[in-house]
């Protein structure tokens, strides 16, 4: 198997359970990413393609995060190129990221604590809100119509997810599978072409875990929305993926559907342990 | 039992969205503005407007401006009696220059002027955080000072160094210099603090007051939303100054008279403010008045208490009184770091509820 | 020539102010680096410390002007002096009692508090106590004589006359503080290399969970640390106080302990110190070369002027390392 290239999927293929994936929406070219000596990402290729659900495994420190943070903007990386719907993207800063349709929740929660669930969720909508400074402080025009139809969209997120009864408490006295759900709102309220979740399951119960999957479904499913995730959890990983790239000390190891990843040798070694050399 | 928001149902989100969600708050404030605006100027003598309303209202607008920096957006300011210099001095200026233009245009355009000052000292926010960034307010707050006591053509060459405001009008109303009738003075702040009060209000349950408060809880995730923290940062310092500036502009030209900068518009002027939102409530409009009208009432009650009551000399009550705000600072911190605003929403909650809590 | 030796002694002059900013930043420094607390309040600690010197070497009852005002009787003085060796023993007493108060009032019940919300509290905490230190013992500007030789020193006059041709006016005070500086450094950098309390200490500064789990306890530190702040902070008040006379401005040249903080970094005692000759070097340049062409006495910005453009382009300090963001 080639690493340098990634694993071939049909364009305008169809899945299995009757979704349509399309044509390649992000591609990361030859990705170096290091922090002073330390080498993060050594030069990692991939693609994600439209309507997919890809995910990026790996053991502890294989850079998955880093990864993430390449995708979304946090991170620039040194060397290897990003592109993103048919163009290549330069340097960026976060919030220029986020504009062009990349959303993410993160892996300890990063929510606005002093802020209602609806204002959260709200908060996901900033970069479509046009109304003037001085409409805003006035109240009138684009102001008032803007929140009202913003209002409903996230009603909808908020019925979707199923949130309805926490709508006006603070966040901060939410529990964590709560949080969760909610920061998935707040990244759905964007209406992101990519929605990237950092271990969306970490930290909850099987039950939890179950609710969070169909979401993931529902969200890739019902909006079309193409996902990126990272998570531990191998089971959930294999069920929702349509495919995986495995990551090993910053390099990839793996790349292809579930079925062929999961008889990877390299895979294997990786996760049961083989002196590296 | 008497306050209650049932059968109060909202049937859109913009019903549900309003400033004030339950019926009897509304007419709550209603009747507040009512008597504020109808009553109070017919019976306002000279003592209430001086020592108690005028300086309430003022410090109202400045804790407003105060509070959109600190409370909503989380960038500490030690820098408050400086910018507030920046509207006395702007306001002067102006209205020395061109005498013929309304004073209330002046007003604003003394907020616009500190607002840019503002602005430019709120550059540096978007490389300092935290500790860093209320340090480097304080070099707004001694810088400013000096600039005004030490540049001639901002007190028009005065000997004395002072600003002495001369007489202005408005619909023929006397509403600056000595000849100003206590009704008209305060009719002037109400207006000015009602205003901003409301524009405040709107910023803040809007898109702008969203991205403030999203800087202020988690910088971080908010520019990976899609927040622009220098953006973010410098309206929260524009607006701010804006209204800070206003209650600068209104504290030497209606309040004051004249003005001497090191003296009225210190350091000790930063801390006062400061207060007044711990006190008050961070993030909250309300607790901004809340927290003036404390401030404003301790000093008078504890005058009439110790020197008035007791016969202690002023100025061992003067210590005293720094005392109790600075330990009143800490227990509020301690108890009620929302201040006074929170206590209210906590006693309307057991209100709502009386006289069956379960 | 002449300009270049007065700036010489300017520079000078510079350092020995340089050196007293230091003092009162060394205390900051201990309290941050050991509970995470930036201490608005060291500078009126400074103020505190000298005036209850002051008060205690004179014999004053406490609360005099609290006491006459209530019973109505004039209160002053118990009619004795007290020498300054154990005026200051008793003061460092006082100083000791002051930190275990703050922490049993208020730190204790601020743990976990954002640090902003510690940083506001230790500005009520200045508050309250200049109000107290004015109600104790009265505001009226004092002087304080421990005993430190002061006036120009005619030795260094002499001899840089004899080198240069240009006699240098130094304060002989000034040179006493700068020895005092250096020792109380000297010493507290033994202290925390070589004492068991001091190796805790420094644990706690790295890292609260691995120091509480080792089985430190971080109460007592904390009141160990505020204590020697304490302790800093009455040495630097009889420092500023000999210099200036003990009254309200006191604390705020103190105040001027946070520009040097903001150059050196909070957690660095050679930033400190470094921080506090720039500034005092500094600002004094300043206003011997600039400060005559704009009207004086810019002493009293230059500093958090200079501490901001420093920050824009370096936001970690002089000596802090920089950050990296993570999510």
């Amino acid at each position: 198997m080639n690493l340098a290239e990634t694993a071939p999927a049909p364009e305008g293929h169809v899945t299995p359970d009757g979704r349509r994936i399309g044509g390649v929406l992000m591609e990361m070219r030859n990705i170096t990413l290091r922090f002073g000596g330390v080498v993060a990402i050594k030069d990692i290729s991939f693609d994600i393609r439209e309507g997919e659900i890809r995910a990026i495994i790996g053991p502890n420190g294989a850079g998955k995060s880093s990864m993430l943070n390449v995708i979304s903007g946090f991170y620039v990386p040194q060397e290897g190129e990003v592109w993103f719907r048919g163009q290549r993207r330069g340097p960026m800063k976060p919030y220029e990221v986020a504009r062009l349709g990349i959303a993410r929740t993160f892996q300890n929660i990063a929510l606005f604590d002093g802020m209602s669930v609806l204002d959260n969720i709200m908060t996901g909508r900033l970069t479509m809100m046009k109304a003037s400074m001085l409409e805003q402080a006035l109240w009138w025009g684009r102001a008032e119509r803007e929140e009202v139809a913003h209002r409903e969209q996230v009603e909808k997120i908020i019925d979707f997810l199923e949130i309805q009864a926490i709508r006006k408490t603070p966040v901060g006295r939410l529990p964590y599978g709560l949080k969760k759900r909610v920061e998935l709102a707040r990244a759905l309220a964007a209406e992101p072409k990519l929605l990237l979740l950092d271990e969306p399951m970490a930290g909850m119960n099987v039950e939890e875990k179950e609710d969070m999957s169909r979401f993931i479904l529902d969200v890739n499913d019902e909006f079309g929305t193409t996902i990126a995730l990272i998570e531990h959890d191998m089971g959930v990983v294999m069920d929702l993926s349509d495919r995986v790239v495995v990551m090993d000390y910053g390099r990839k190891i793996g790349d292809g559907t579930p079925a062929e990843v999961r008889s990877n040798q390299a895979v294997i070694d990786a996760y049961l342990g083989v002196a590296h050399e | 039992m008497f306050y209650r928001e049932a059968g109060d149902f909202k049937t859109s989100y913009r019903d549900d969205g309003q400033t004030f969600p339950i019926r009897l708050d509304r007419w709550g404030y209603y009747a507040l503005l009512a008597v504020a605006f109808l009553v109070i100027p017919f019976v306002i003598d000279n003592y209430w407007a001086n020592a108690i309303l005028v300086p309430f209202l003022i410090y109202a607008i400045a804790a407003i401006g105060l509070n959109i920096l600190v409370g909503y957006a989380g960038q500490l300011s030690l820098g408050t009696g400086g910018f507030m210099a920046v509207g006395a001095y702007a306001v002067y200026k102006l209205t020395t220059s061109f005498p013929d233009i309304n004073i209330v245009i002046h007003v604003l355009l003394a907020g616009i002027i500190t607002a840019l000052v503002g602005m430019l000292f709120g550059l540096p926010s978007l490389r300092i955080k935290g500790f860093y960034l209320a340090v480097a307010t304080l070099a707004a707050q001694f810088f400013l000072v000096w600039l005004f006591n030490k540049v001639p053509w901002f007190y028009n060459y005065s000997a004395s160094g002072q600003i002495n405001m001369p007489e202005r009008s408005l619909l023929g109303q006397v509403i600056t210099g000595p000849g100003t009738t206590p009704a008209a003075k305060y009719l002037l702040c109400l207006v000015f603090a009602v205003a901003v009060a409301w524009v405040a209000r709107n910023l803040t349950r809007g898109t702008i007051g969203r991205k403030w408060m999203a800087i202020r809880d988690m910088d971080i995730a908010a520019e990976i939303i899609g927040v622009n923290p220098l953006n973010a940062k410098l309206t929260a310092f524009g607006v701010s100054s804006f209204f800070v500036g206003i209650a600068g502009a209104l504290f030497f030209a209606v309040y004051l008279g004249a003005a001497e900068v090191g003296e009225a518009f210190g350091l000790n002027k930063s801390f006062l403010i400061l207060f007044m939102i711990i006190i008050g409530g961070l993030g909250s409009i309300f607790g901004s008045f809340a927290g003036a009208a404390f401030m404003v009432l301790l000093p008078v009650l504890l005058k009439n208490v110790l020197v008035g009551g007791m016969g202690w000399p002023t100025d061992l009550a003067a210590y005293v009184e720094l005392m109790i705000v600075g330990a009143l600072i800490i227990i509020v911190l301690i108890l009620e770091p929302h201040g006074l605003a929170q206590l209210w929403r906590l006693t309307k909650e057991k209100l709502r509820l009386w006289p069956f809590p379960h | 020539m002449d300009q270049l030796l007065y700036s010489a002694e300017v520079v000078l002059n510079g350092l020995m102010t340089g050196v007293m900013y230091a003092l009162v930043a060394l205390g900051f420094v201990l309290i941050f680096k050991a509970s995470g607390v930036f201490n608005y309040a060291q500078g009126v600690m400074c103020l505190f410390a000298a005036l209850t010197l002051v008060g205690i070497m004179n014999g004053q009852v406490p609360f005099a002007p609290l006491l006459s005002a209530i019973t109505g009787n004039r209160i002053g003085t118990f009619g004795f002096t007290v020498p300054a060796a154990l005026a200051v023993l008793l003061t460092a007493v006082v100083m000791v009692g002051l930190a275990w108060l703050i922490n049993m009032l208020i730190l204790r019940h601020l743990v976990n508090q954002a640090p902003i919300i510690l940083f506001m509290a230790t500005i009520g905490l200045a508050y309250f106590l200049e109000g107290l230190g004015d109600v104790m013992w009265g505001a009226d500007v004092k002087v304080l004589d421990v005993g430190i030789p002061q006036g120009i020193s005619e030795s260094v006059e002499a001899w840089t006359h004899a080198v240069f041709g240009y006699g240098f006016f130094i304060d002989r005070l000034d040179i006493v503080a700068a020895v005092v500086a250096t020792l109380l450094v000297a010493a507290l950098v033994m202290f925390s290399q070589y004492t068991r309390q001091g190796r805790a200490m420094r644990a706690v500064a790295d890292d609260h969970q691995a120091a509480l789990s080792v089985g430190i306890s971080l109460r007592f530190i904390w009141v160990l640390v505020w204590s020697i702040a304490g302790f800093v902070a009455l040495v630097a008040g009889i420092m500023w106080g000999a210099k200036s006379g003990v009254q309200f401005s006191l604390s705020l040249i103190a105040l001027k302990a946070l520009p040097v903080l903001m150059l050196g970094g909070f957690t660095s005692i050679p930033g400190a110190i470094v921080g506090g000759l720039i500034i005092g070097v500094g600002e004094k340049l300043f206003e011997f070369w600039v400060g005559q062409l704009v009207g004086g006495a810019t002493e009293t910005w230059f500093a958090y002027v200079l501490a901001l453009v420093f920050l824009v382009f370096r936001p970690q300090g002089l000596f802090g390392e920089r950050i990296i963001e993570r999510v």
